[in-house]
């Protein structure tokens, strides 16, 4: 019952990333290993798309600000408790999902991202225009709501150990998600799609369900974020979130399990310690997509799998 | 005499000014094999993809068991019990056979929009997946991934993964093409066995395997119906042996 799944190489992974959680707040801050989380979390909800079904989203920092909004707003203006914010950023963002999914899937290949990066940079456009967004100033001073409506989030660590639930829960649920008939019905579409057709599958609808649960956990991982960082702005709307996010899972590895965390802690690391010299960012991105392309494209999971024959 | 279960009215497909499919008046009789045979580009394929919906005609209706699905979505006609396989033979290359033709099982069978559940509930179609490969006699590689299956594997598991759906008619595009001689007997033998209770509706360019297999035979070339009838009937005709048999007959 419990196993879910997992293979004892997975197994031992988990294992160790759980290790890794429980432990990084004692070496590195609680609030960057958070951003890692709600960064991972937002990678893994990518992978769903691009690597179990095979859809490159290119607008995926639309669901993920839409939470991060959606989340400081309800903590800032109306006192939800923490939980229901994130929930309400993913419900959000998942509601947004079923809408621009709906238009996006009915293309394919490259029209379909081409499709959700129009409606991504629609969204950044709104965002810019729109009240309830704070326009360029963003929505700031956002008070640490209570968990539960009584436990105090304002400690750090009190804070650290609700997203690690929540990533994790959120993990485990994509897991589950691709381990489950509807992810085997997801892999069938991914590998072949006319064949999926010929079989009666309307695969649009299962295409579009698994959108609209990739863009959820999305906005859930923006919720989470902007209650971290009590802020939520237009950087996290723009089309260089969504690129990053790609990125992040080129390097991590797509259609892996572990391959978008792993992704998210690389690209966040040299981040931190890149960001004092300003462009060198950019340019370290840059490099690595290209040797992502050039010399390992399964990403850094995919190719540790292939070595050791495991699935990780 | 019968009403035809597939029926086609001046069936037409343009592909930007060249037609491919012109103006076919197809009826195939339920129970019935029937061969739809002709030369490369005659358009054999294209009339599949357009009686599976896959491609929309440029003119014409087409009526399956009564109805009129010239409007229908390629996932609708399949759920009415018409089903193809592919010229290039479609499978789910990454899973195992098993899984290809479990795959089938579950889309009449639900669960296929669980997503919390776990997989493991796709256990209790097993057992019929297993008796279905065996049946195309691939039981040593139930756990084989379907890219590592020789060519003539690949389509036998293309029909079992087809029969999983139990269709009343099955629409195969060159079912034995590629193949060796063993195989190909193999795969006549399955098709003797699994006609009971269904309509096929086959492209074959193995006239041996028409001559033995096939009630019915429609002949097309550069899109038209050139012949119809039986195989007696079919192979005498001479614009047939000219254009056709001629060719590779002699
Ligand atoms: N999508 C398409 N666009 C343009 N032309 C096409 C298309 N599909 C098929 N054709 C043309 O239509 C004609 C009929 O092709 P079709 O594949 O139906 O032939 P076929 O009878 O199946 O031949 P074969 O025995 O080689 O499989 C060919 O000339 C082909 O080039
Ligand atoms: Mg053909």
């Amino acid at each position: 019952m419990f196993s879910l799944g997992f293979t004892r190489p997975q197994l031992i992974a988990l294992a160790v990333m759980v290790a890794v959680i429980a432990i990084a707040p004692m070496a590195v801050y609680p609030v960057f290993m958070m951003k890692i989380m709600c960064f991972a979390l937002f990678a893994c909800a990518f992978n769903l798309l691009i690597g179990y079904v095979g859809l490159l989203s290119f607008g995926h920092a639309a669901y993920f600000g839409m939470g991060c909004y959606l989340s400081a707003y309800a903590a800032k203006h109306w006192g939800f408790p923490a939980e229901i914010c994130v929930l309400l950023g993913g419900i959000v963002a998942a509601a947004m999902g079923a809408v621009f999914g709906a238009i996006a899937i009915k293309r394919q290949g490259i029209y379909f991202s081409m499709i959700t990066l129009a409606l991504a940079q629609f969204t950044y456009f709104l965002c810019t225009q729109m009240a309830f967004t704070g326009g360029e100033d963003g929505i700031q001073n956002v008070p640490r709501p209570f968990l539960l409506g009584f436990l105090s989030l304002s400690n750090d660590m009190a804070i650290y150990w609700m997203v690690a639930v929540v990533f994790l829960v959120g993990f485990l649920a994509i897991f589950r998600i691709i381990h489950s008939p509807f992810g085997q019905v997801l892999k069938a579409i991914r590998e072949n799609e006319p064949r999926a057709i010929s079989l009666g599958y309307r695969v649009d609808d299962y295409k579009l369900l698994a959108f609209v649960l990739s863009t959820f956990i999305a906005g859930a991982a923006g919720g989470m974020k902007s209650l971290v960082f009590g802020i939520a702005s237009l950087s996290d709307v723009t089309w260089q979130a969504s690129g990053q996010i790609v990125l992040t899972n080129l390097l991590g590895g797509m259609g892996t399990v572990f391959g978008p965390v792993v992704g998210a802690v690389i690209i966040n690391t040299l981040e931190f310690y890149l960001s004092p010299f300003g462009s060198w960012v950019t340019i370290t991105q840059g490099l690595i997509f290209v040797a992502c392309v050039m010399v390992f494209r399964r990403g850094v999971i995919g190719e540790l799998g292939a070595r050791f024959k495991v699935a990780l | 005499m019968s009403e035809p279960i597939l029926s086609t009215q001046g069936l037409t497909r343009e592909f930007r000014g060249f037609v491919a499919v012109n103006g076919v008046d197809l009826q195939v009789m339920p129970g019935n094999i029937h061969a739809l045979i002709g030369p490369n580009g005659a358009g054999k394929t294209t009339c599949f993809n357009l009686l599976t919906k896959f491609l929309a005609p440029t003119r014409g209706t087409i009526h399956f068991k009564g109805r009129d699905i010239t409007g229908m979505k390629p996932a609708d006609v399949a759920r009415l019990g018409l089903v193809r396989s592919f010229q290039i033979s479609a499978v789910f290359a990454h899973l195992t056979a098993l899984e290809n033709v479990r795959v089938a099982l579950q889309r009449g069978r639900g669960a296929s929009f669980d997503f919390w559940r776990s997989e493991e509930v796709l256990h209790n179609l097993d057992q019929r997946a297993r008796e279905l490969i065996e049946d195309v006699g691939l039981s040593e590689f139930v756990n084989t991934p379907a890219v590592q299956l020789s060519y003539g594997r690949k389509r036998a598991l293309e029909i079992a993964t087809t029969l999983a759906l139990d269709p009343e008619m099955m629409l195969l595009d060159e079912p034995t093409a590629g193949m060796t001689h063993e195989d190909v007997e193999r795969i006549v033998a399955l098709i003797r066995r699994i006609r009971a209770g269904r309509t096929i509706l086959m492209v074959e360019h193995n006239l041996s395997v028409v001559e033995g297999l096939c009630d019915a035979i429609t002949v097309l070339t550069r899109g038209r119906v050139l012949a119809e009838g039986d195989y007696a009937t079919v192979s005498r005709h001479p614009e047939v042996i000219e254009a056709y048999l001629g060719s590779e007959h002699v």
